[in-house]
C-alpha cells in the first residue's frame, strides 16, 4: 500500500489559519483582518497584536462585517472576516451574495468551527449547511481543508487568488498530516493514497477518517484510493473521474448535510461524466445537538465504521 | 451665489431621462429617482473629486460615492452618463437585456462609476465604511460618500453600521438620508416610524447636519459643502435631507405610489411637458 501521508501530531485547524494570517501579515501588507467578536476562538490575536492597524473589531455585527470588508477591497485589501461557519454563511448570505461575490470584491471569508465537531454548543452553532450556501453562489471559491498544516497553506494561498473564497475549518484538534512544505494549489486535489477496488473521496476532518477506513480495508484486502478534495468549488473532476474510471465506485465522506455537500457535487459530476454507484457518508436531514466531537461524530454517522460500511455498500453495487 | 447653466439646465434634462427610462421598459423607480435629482447634480457637478473618464475600481485620490438604495438606479445611471462615465446613448438599454444598466447596479457588468451591488437595501453603509477604512490606511485623503433611503433605515445593518463608524471615528465619510417619508406600502411613518432621526444618530454619536430642501440645487451644495466642514473631528456625518418625492412632474409628488411604478405613454407625455429639454434628450 503506497501511502503519500505521515502522522506527526494532533493540532487545529483553527491554528493553521490563524498561523498562515499571521505569516501573511507579515509579508503582504495589503491583507487586513475582521473580526466579531471571536478573535480568540478564530486564531486572530497573533495578527491583531502584530498589525493593530490592520485589524478591525467589529463587534457582534456580522453583516456590518461582510460589507466593511466588502468595501476595503476598494483601494486593494485584501481582507479575511472571521467568525463561526454559521455566522459567517447563513447569518450574512445577502451581505455576501450582492456585496461580495455579486460585487467581485476580493474578500476571504474565513469560517471556523464548522459541523458538528464543534462539539458541546449544540445545533444552533453547528452548522452543516454552509458548503451548499456557498458553493450555489457564482464566483464563490469553497475550501475545506483537512489539517493544521493544509488550512496553514490554504489560508496564505487563498491570498493569492483574486476574488471570493469561502475557507472552512474546525475546532477540534486532528491529526496533523499534510507535510508542511506541501503547497496549496485551489482546485486541484490531493492524492493520499492509491488503491484499486474503491474510490473514497473526502473533505475536511473526515479525510483521514478515510485514511483510518482505508487502513482497516487493507487488512481486508480491500484496495482503497484516498482522494482529499480541500477544494469543492472549483471541484477536481479530473482527479475524481481518473480515480473512479478506475475503481467503478465512490464513497463520499464530509462533515456536512448530505444535500448540497461535497457528495452531491461528486454526484452531479458522475451522473453527467460518469454515472457511477455511490454511497455518502454526510449528515442526513438532520441538525446537530450537544455533545464531544467523537460522540457526535458516531451518533451522526461520520465516523470511520460509517465509512467501511457505504464502502461495503458501494463494492456490492459495482 | 450663482449656479452655473451646466449645473442648472442638468435638472430637468436628468428628470426627462428618469422618466423616458423607466417608461420605455414599463418598470423601474421613478419616485425617489426624481426626489433626488438635485442631489446627484450638486454630488457630481460640484462636490465629487473625481474622474469620470478614467474611472478605476480602487479610485485612489478620488472621492468615492456608494448608492445604497441602488432602486434609484435611473438617477444614478442618467447623472453618470452625463457628467461624462459612459456614452448618453447607453441610458436607451436601462434593464434591457445585455444591458450594463441593470435594474439595480452593479459592478458585474463594468459599468463605470459603480463600485458595490446595491438593491438588497441596508448595506451600502457597511461598504462605504470599508472604502472610508482603506482610505485611511492608504494614506489617501479623499472623501467617501453615500446615499440611503429614508425607508432603509429599517433594515438593522444600517445601525451596525452607524454604531460602527462613530465608534471606529470614521470621520472621512459623509453619508446622506432621502428624507422623502415615503416607501413603497405608503409613509414610512405609517409603516414602520423612525421616530426622531436627528436624535437617533446623534446618541449613535454621528454628527448630524439637515439639509432642509434637498429639491433646492443650491441648498444641496451649500448643505453638502457645510458637511465637508464637519469632517475630521472624529465622528461620521450625517446629512439629513428632506426632498419629495416624484419632485417635478406633478402627479408623482404627494404620494408613495410612484416609488416603483412606471408612466403609461399619456402619462409620460404629461410630464415631459412639465420637464424643459435643456441639453437635448438621449
Amino acid at each position: 500500500m503506497m501511502k503519500n501521508y505521515t502522522y506527526t501530531e494532533k493540532k487545529d485547524t483553527r491554528s493553521g489559519f490563524g498561523a498562515g494570517l499571521s505569516e501573511l501579515g507579515n509579508i503582504n501588507p495589503n491583507v487586513v483582518a475582521l473580526c466579531a467578536d471571536l478573535t480568540g476562538s478564530l486564531k486572530m490575536d497573533a495578527f491583531q497584536k502584530a498589525h493593530p492597524d490592520r485589524f478591525f473589531q467589529v463587534g457582534i455585527a456580522e453583516a456590518n462585517m461582510m460589507g466593511i470588508a466588502a468595501g476595503l477591497t476598494i483601494g486593494g485589501k485584501i481582507p479575511f472576516t472571521g467568525t463561526f461557519a454559521n455566522f459567517s454563511t447563513g447569518r450574512v448570505y445577502d451581505q455576501i451574495r450582492q456585496s461580495i461575490a455579486y460585487s467581485d470584491k476580493n474578500v476571504k471569508i474565513a469560517a471556523s468551527h464548522a459541523g458538528l465537531t464543534l462539539g458541546e454548543d449544540g445545533a444552533t452553532h453547528q452548522i452543516l449547511e454552509d458548503i451548499g450556501l456557498m458553493k450555489m453562489l457564482p464566483n464563490m471559491v469553497v475550501i475545506n481543508p483537512c489539517d493544521y498544516n493544509q488550512t496553514k497553506a490554504a489560508t496564505i494561498a487563498v491570498a493569492q487568488h483574486h476574488g471570493p473564497v469561502y475557507l472552512r475549518f474546525g475546532r477540534p484538534s486532528v491529526p496533523n498530516f499534510t507535510p508542511a512544505d506541501q503547497p496549496f494549489v485551489i482546485g486541484k486535489a490531493v492524492l493520499l493514497q492509491e488503491g484499486t477496488d474503491v474510490t473514497i473521496v473526502a473533505t475536511g476532518h473526515l479525510v483521514w477518517k478515510a485514511l483510518e477506513a482505508a487502513e482497516i480495508l487493507h487488512g481486508k484486502g480491500i484496495s482503497a484510493e484516498v482522494i482529499n478534495i480541500h477544494t469543492i468549488k472549483p471541484l477536481d473532476e479530473e482527479a475524481i473521474l481518473k480515480s473512479v474510471s478506475k475503481t467503478r465506485c465512490v464513497v463520499s465522506a464530509e462533515e456536512h448535510q448530505r444535500h448540497g455537500g461535497l457528495g452531491d457535487s461528486i454526484a452531479q459530476l458522475l451522473a453527467r461524466k460518469l454515472p457511477t454507484p455511490q454511497e455518502f457518508v454526510a449528515v442526513n436531514d438532520s441538525f446537530g445537538e450537544s455533545g464531544t466531537p467523537d460522540e457526535l461524530m458516531k451518533k451522526y454517522g461520520l465516523d470511520t465504521i460509517n465509512i467501511l460500511e457505504a464502502v461495503e455498500a458501494v463494492t456490492k453495487r459495482k | 451665489m450663482s449656479l452655473p447653466n451646466s449645473l442648472t439646465d442638468l435638472c430637468p434634462q436628468i428628470r426627462r431621462d428618469i422618466v423616458r427610462m423607466v417608461h420605455a421598459v414599463s418598470s423601474g423607480h421613478p419616485g425617489g429617482s426624481l426626489g433626488c435629482v438635485e442631489y446627484f447634480v450638486a454630488l457630481y457637478g460640484s462636490i465629487l473629486n473625481h474622474k469620470p473618464q478614467r474611472f478605476t475600481m480602487d479610485g485612489v485620490n478620488d472621492d468615492l460615492f456608494f448608492l445604497s438604495n441602488g432602486h434609484i438606479s435611473p438617477v444614478f445611471y442618467s447623472v453618470l452618463a452625463r457628467t461624462g462615465y459612459f456614452p448618453i446613448e447607453e441610458l436607451k438599454t436601462f434593464r434591457k437585456l445585455n444591458s450594463r444598466l441593470q435594474g439595480h447596479p452593479t459592478t458585474h457588468e463594468g459599468l463605470p462609476g459603480v463600485r458595490v451591488a446595491s438593491g438588497s437595501l441596508g448595506q451600502g453603509m457597511s461598504v462605504a465604511i470599508g472604502a472610508a477604512l482603506a482610505k485611511k490606511l492608504n494614506k489617501d485623503t479623499a472623501l467617501v460618500y453615500s446615499l440611503h433611503g429614508d425607508g432603509e433605515l429599517q433594515e438593522g445593518q444600517i445601525w451596525e453600521a452607524a454604531m460602527y463608524a462613530a465608534a471606529n471615528k470614521i470621520d472621512n465619510y459623509i453619508a446622506t438620508v432621502d428624507y422623502n417619508g415615503r416607501q413603497i406600502d405608503g409613509d414610512v411613518d405609517n409603516v414602520l416610524s423612525l421616530g426622531n432621526l436627528r436624535a437617533k444618530f446623534e446618541a449613535f454619536g454621528w454628527i448630524v447636519t439637515e439639509i432642509e430642501n434637498g429639491n433646492d440645487l443650491l441648498a444641496v451644495i451649500n448643505g453638502l459643502n457645510h458637511a465637508k466642514t464637519l469632517l475630521g473631528k472624529g465622528k461620521p456625518i450625517m446629512v439629513l435631507m428632506r426632498t419629495e418625492m416624484g419632485m417635478g412632474v406633478d402627479y408623482m409628488m404627494g404620494t408613495h405610489k410612484w416609488h416603483g411604478s412606471a408612466p403609461n405613454d399619456e402619462q409620460l407625455q404629461k410630464a415631459l411637458e412639465q420637464l424643459p429639454v435643456t441639453l437635448g434628450d438621449y
